[in-house]
């Protein structure tokens, strides 16, 4: 198993956001986390990060872990090539080959600040797949894109999660990006107040 | 070329010109114009005066310089105090880095120093000179402490604000990804601190290099401020203005050769 989740527990103060969620991720499945916005599914992902250490019960993660961001997340002062270097240790020349995969060949020199949006997300899905991850995390990476952007996105994310096949959790609010990526969903839902 | 086509037009519409925008001098002939402009003003005013011991004009002034470079003494000086200004520096903004960074992404910590920190800042420059002279002896070790004191708690609360205004997304991608500590330092923290680092340096310098005199009129027996020092005590004001004058170069050639350049260096990705 790539990623062993068993959290007993999560509370901002008083409120508590999770209880209770045990599951495993194996590679090459895509487990997609559903449900409404405040219900702790970022929560959720910055746990299984590591990002997030305050909570009761634990979290195993084996090899390598990789993670696309809501925003793109550049190092803005970097180049393109720089970004995907600087943060998997990869060579120039698998950087080059990562920029490709996405679309961006040839972009290598340039800063985030001069790619359009819909190339910095490209970006930040090529640093996800030149880190070879076993363990990708993805939080909401299609959210205020616009439809064609998504389609786009979508298609590359799922084309690049088939061909290394990582254990993938995918949150999202968005029920058809779920069903194209996902081979399993979970849907969290809002706790009861006490 | 189109601006210049543009600006005829304007001028031929109106018919008098005074709506045409002029092309902008460069940066260095506003900068030479403008130092002109005060040389003149120096001059005016030496001249309205018309009494050298006084106020000695530019052609008083320069010779005098010439002559003091020409003996060599004029180097050894400011080479004297060049030095303190650099060990100074290097103290004052290394300590200051680090503890306002310190301060500024730990909270708790921040509560503790922070009334350290309003404690220094108005702590008078002199107070910590004749101090560090008692205590420590009329010696460098306490010329260059002296200095750092005075320059490290503002440094400190110019890195807070920097730390403060840090990109945490940054930092949970640098971790998520297994970013080394020195790769976070280098390519996460030490570029968002940059436009502050370049704030504070250029403002330190010159704050620096001002103490420094105090330091050295009270108590080094060679600097730019230990000659003035002496030059003050026989009423000579020329040779008062001659030190003066060259250290003042030589801070605005820093400011333009080094200071000016690194800047630009660092701020390149935004100008792309």
């Amino acid at each position: 198993m790539s990623l062993q989740v068993a959290i007993r527990a999560k509370r901002f103060g008083p409120t508590e956001v999770l209880r209770d969620l045990v599951f495993q991720v194996a590679r090459g499945e895509v487990l997609a986390v559903l449900g409404p916005s405040g219900v702790g599914k970022s929560t959720l992902l910055r746990i299984i990060a590591g990002l997030d250490t305050g909570f009761e019960g634990q979290v195993r993660r084996e090899g390598r872990l990789a993670m696309v961001f809501q925003e793109p997340t550049l190092m803005p002062w970097r180049s393109a090539l720089d970004n995907l270097r600087l943060t998997t240790g990869v060579t120039a020349q698998q950087a080059e080959a990562a920029l490709s995969r996405v679309g961006l060949a040839g972009k290598g020199a340039l800063f985030p600040g001069q790619l359009s949006l819909g190339q910095q997300r490209r970006l930040s899905l090529a640093r996800a797949y030149a880190a070879k991850p076993d363990i990708l995390l993805l939080d909401e990476p299609f959210v205020s894109l616009d439809q064609a952007l998504v389609a786009d996105m979508l298609a590359l994310t799922e084309s690049v999660i088939a061909e290394q096949r990582p254990a993938t959790v995918f949150v999202t609010h968005a029920q058809n990006e779920a069903d194209r990526l996902a081979t399993r969903q979970m849907v969290l839902a809002a706790q009861a107040l006490a | 070329m189109s601006g210049v086509a543009l600006s005829n037009e304007t001028q031929r519409a109106d018919g008098r010109g005074t709506n045409a925008v002029p092309r902008p001098l460069p940066e260095w002939a506003v900068r030479v114009l403008s130092l002109s402009g005060l040389l003149a003003f120096w001059w005016v005013l030496a001249w309205a005066k018309a009494d050298p011991m006084v106020l000695p004009g530019p052609q008083t002034v320069l010779p005098r310089l010439g002559a003091e470079a020409m003996s060599g003494a004029l180097w050894h000086h400011l080479g004297a105090t060049l030095w303190r200004v650099a060990q100074a520096f290097v103290a004052a903004m290394s300590l200051g880095l680090v503890l306002g960074v310190l301060m500024g992404l730990l909270p708790r910590l921040n509560r503790w120093l922070d009334p350290w920190l309003v404690f220094f800042l108005n702590l008078p420059a002199l107070v910590v000179i004749v101090l560090c002279f008692l205590w420590i002896g009329l010696n460098e070790t306490a010329a260059i402490v002296a200095v750092a004191i005075n320059k490290i708690p503002l440094v400190t609360a110019m890195m807070r604000e920097g730390a403060r205004a840090l990109n945490g997304q940054l930092s949970d991608m640098a971790q998520v990804f297994g970013m080394s500590p020195l790769a976070r330092l280098r390519h996460i923290l030490l570029p968002q601190l940059a436009p502050h680092l370049a704030a504070t340096a250029r403002s330190g310098l010159s704050l620096i290099w001002k103490i420094v005199l105090v330091v050295e009129f009270l108590g080094r027996g060679q600097g730019v401020g230990f000659k003035i020092h002496l030059h003050f005590q026989m009423f000579d004001v020329t040779m008062v203005m001659v030190y003066a004058l060259s250290f003042i170069a030589v801070m605005l050639a820093i400011e333009t050769l080094i200071l000016q350049p690194l800047e630009r260096r660092a701020r390149r990705w935004r100008d792309a």
